[in-house]
């Protein structure tokens, strides 16, 4: 087996649990499920482990609506019935009307692909377990034509999940797991320099600083994550705030510059007013 | 070792089955990881561990299972891995390198020695968290384990190897849920769960297009049950005594959920859960069920909501006999856990001001054994008591007894065991 390896890009951060769970995905071939915050990059990591190891990347995102079904083939029998009325020659052969979905095309690639099932928790309950023999074995069989489509390259399967549902056991038996957690200041400084490699540290070390603080405020209902601070320090960098605006000395201002990149709701907005506010008058 | 740990952890209550078992090592076979304890850690957390609110239990166990991490790689290195160690050493060591362990009486030999130097230092660093490779005279060290490669210990600006579990950095991801906004009802309402079911009397428009199409055009109608809410609720209510000034907000909520759910039971008690609840709180003698017949009648698919203030005397609780108007042969706890197990959905809502549930002896005891799952009973805590319902409980950390064989006959029974 050729020794496939994933240890971060440039433009990504992982940490080594996370690097190593990818690691053990590709050595075995099993799918590897990532669940974490909202904004920790989960959808992202496909992305960086196609460009990293040079493979093609299929994208299945789930939405409610979604089967199972789909992302195998699908049969088109209404164009095939408008097809036969019209007297095309087509409709002789039912192989023309099935319209193949992410996971034969990924199954077809002729160098190992990375497929992404994102947010699979958006699906009906039992769409997992529909999935539990594709997944397994790399193999389906189309009904309609009596073929077995087989994987060529075992595809390095990454699932992502919001905990909004709860994944049945038989297909959670068959994944690694790993947990995005919530990067640590440290992780976070590598992240922002791998983003913005020409920030300024004193900008840096002010905006993480407010940026933990911000977080660590207890009753938020959204707490901001890392794609929003990514965010919030490119709108900083464009309306060139100075390092001295964000230190909040400042009693004018009760809250951070900007801070509707960060909070996403007025209920949080207020509730970190009245905290700043309160924390102003006990000093 | 590995199947100690194994069971070290079902019996913690973590969902691991032996195909998981096989995983861990299938991938510690295929040298996925390197030998070192952190990243054994990492590896064996993806391979046994499938949900984020386990990882604090993984964490205590593995600090149980593997304390004095030398011992861990020591006793690895005795069964797994002739085969794993040569596999990455072959990976890491160049072509001259090689030559040399040659040199020293080849793989077999060398390993042996490594044995032994682990089964020594075992004794000699108690507490430290290097195994091998400090002096500059072990064959090891002047042979090629270099310090990306086989690195035996946790050096090298990661943190220790075996703080990373002690830390147990995910103890708030146990059970945390997320808040949200609705009112009563409509929270309530994210309770449903749609299924069809029962006699099909309705017209499938894309199906029957989808089968008229496929018999090439010949009408083929199609039909389908109607979609109805099919969750399953039994309601559990305090009453009498501290109840009594809670009962508005308690009979809004009873309304609410009488018009919105279809399968919907209801029983009460008094105080704490023991061996009978009764369903007519008006005709108590009349009505009783007994709690291990209701445990057995519905099943584990039921929403569980029990409502009550738990303020009571600690004793009702943990004490058999504690109850304030009976004989109980088994505490309070017991009949809770029982409870917790036989319903995994299972919530607790709390009438009382959140600022005096830390006060309340009685209020902690029954969050404790419910592991938190016990919500205010205002909106918002409804609404997090509705998102905590849709996710089942991680399984009790005991394994609540079963239940008494023979059920206490009569209320002045005083055969405590």
């Amino acid at each position: 087996m050729t020794t496939q390896r994933f240890s971060g890009t440039d433009r990504y951060v992982a940490t080594d649990d996370l690097t190593l769970a990818v690691n053990a995905a590709i050595t075995l071939g099993r799918p590897l499920l990532i669940k974490g915050e909202p904004g920790t990059g989960k959808t992202q990591l496909a992305q960086e482990i196609a460009t990293s190891l040079g493979c093609p990347l299929f994208e299945w995102h789930i939405k409610s609506t979604s089967k199972a079904q789909q992302g195998l083939y699908e049969y088109d029998a209404v164009s095939r019935l408008r097809d036969s009325q019209l007297g095309d020659a087509r409709v002789h052969d039912i192989g023309n009307y099935i319209v193949k979905g992410r996971l034969w095309e990924a199954f077809r690639s002729e160098q190992r692909p990375v497929l992404l099932i994102d947010e699979i928790d958006k699906a009906d309950i039992e769409f997992p377990n529909d999935l539990l023999r594709e997944l397994d074995r790399m193999e389906f069989y189309v009904y309609e034509t009596r073929e077995l489509v087989q994987a060529r390259q075992r595809p390095i399967v990454l699932i992502t999940s919001n905990n909004e549902k709860e994944l049945p056991d038989a297909f959670l038996r068959r994944c690694f797991f790993h947990y995005i957690r919530f990067p640590d200041e440290a992780t976070m400084r590598a992240i922002v320099a791998v983003h913005f490699p020409d920030l300024k540290q004193e900008l840096l070390s002010q905006a993480l600083a407010t940026f933990f603080e911000v977080r660590g405020t207890a009753g938020l209902k959204k707490k901001p994550s890392t794609s929003e601070l990514l965010d919030w320090i490119k709108l900083l960098l464009a309306e060139d705030i100075a390092p001295e605006v964000l230190r909040g000395d400042d009693s004018r201002k009760l809250i951070p510059a900007l801070h509707g990149a960060l909070l996403k709701n007025e209920q949080d907005v207020q509730l970190f007013e009245q905290l700043v506010f309160m924390h102003r008058r006990a000093r | 070792m590995l199947v100690r740990f194994f069971l070290d952890l079902r019996a913690a209550g973590v969902p691991v089955a032996l195909n998981e078992l096989l995983l861990l090592l299938e991938a510690l076979q295929a040298g996925v990881a390197r030998p070192s304890a952190l990243q054994f850690y990492h590896l064996a957390r993806a391979c046994l561990v499938k949900d984020e609110r386990y990882y604090d239990r993984f964490d205590l166990v593995f600090t149980r299972s593997f304390a004095g991490a030398e011992l861990t790689v020591g006793q690895l290195l005795a069964q797994v891995p002739a085969q794993w160690l040569e596999h990455a050493m072959a990976r890491f060591l160049s072509e001259e390198e090689k030559r040399r362990v040659q040199a020293l009486g080849g793989w077999q030999k060398l390993l042996d020695t490594l044995r032994e130097r682990l089964a020594e230092q075992q004794g000699r660093h108690s507490g430290g968290n290097k195994w091998i490779g400090t002096g500059g005279t072990s064959p090891f060290g002047s042979h090629g384990f270099n310090p990306e490669g086989i690195r035996m210990g946790g050096e090298g600006g990661q943190r220790r190897a075996v703080k990373v579990w002690e830390e147990r950095a995910f103890r708030n991801l146990d059970d945390a849920v997320e808040l949200g906004t609705r009112n009563l009802k409509l929270a309530l309402r994210r309770l449903r769960r749609f299924a069809r079911e029962g006699a099909a009397d309705q017209l499938d428009l894309p199906g029957t297009i989808e089968a008229t199409a496929r018999r090439a055009g010949l009408l083929d109608l199609r039909l389908v049950p109607q979609r109805r809410n099919a969750v399953k609720v039994l309601l559990f209510l305090d009453v009498g005594g501290s109840m009594d000034e809670h009962v508005r907000v308690c009979e809004q909520l009873f309304s609410a959920a009488r018009s919105e759910f279809q399968h919907l039971h209801y029983f009460y008690f008094h105080n704490c859960i023991y061996e009978r609840l009764w369903q007519d709180s008006q005709r108590r003698a009349a009505s009783r069920i007994d709690t291990t017949t209701l445990l057995r009648t519905y099943g584990r698919a039921y929403r569980v909501v029990v409502v009550g203030d738990a303020s009571m005397s600690p004793y009702e609780i943990t004490q058999p006999g504690g109850s304030i108007e009976h004989w109980n042969a088994e505490a309070g706890a017991v009949w809770l856990q029982r409870l917790c197990a036989a319903f995994p959905h299972l919530v607790w809502l709390n009438p009382a001001p959140t600022r005096q549930w830390e006060y309340g002896q009685s209020i902690q005891l029954v969050r404790e054994l419910l592991g938190g799952r016990m919500f205010p009973l205002t909106l918002a805590g409804l609404d997090q008591a509705i998102a905590a319902l849709r996710r089942a409980a991680v399984t009790p950390l005991a394994p609540p007894p079963p239940p008494a064989a023979t059920p206490v006959t009569s209320a002045g029974d005083s055969s405590a065991p």
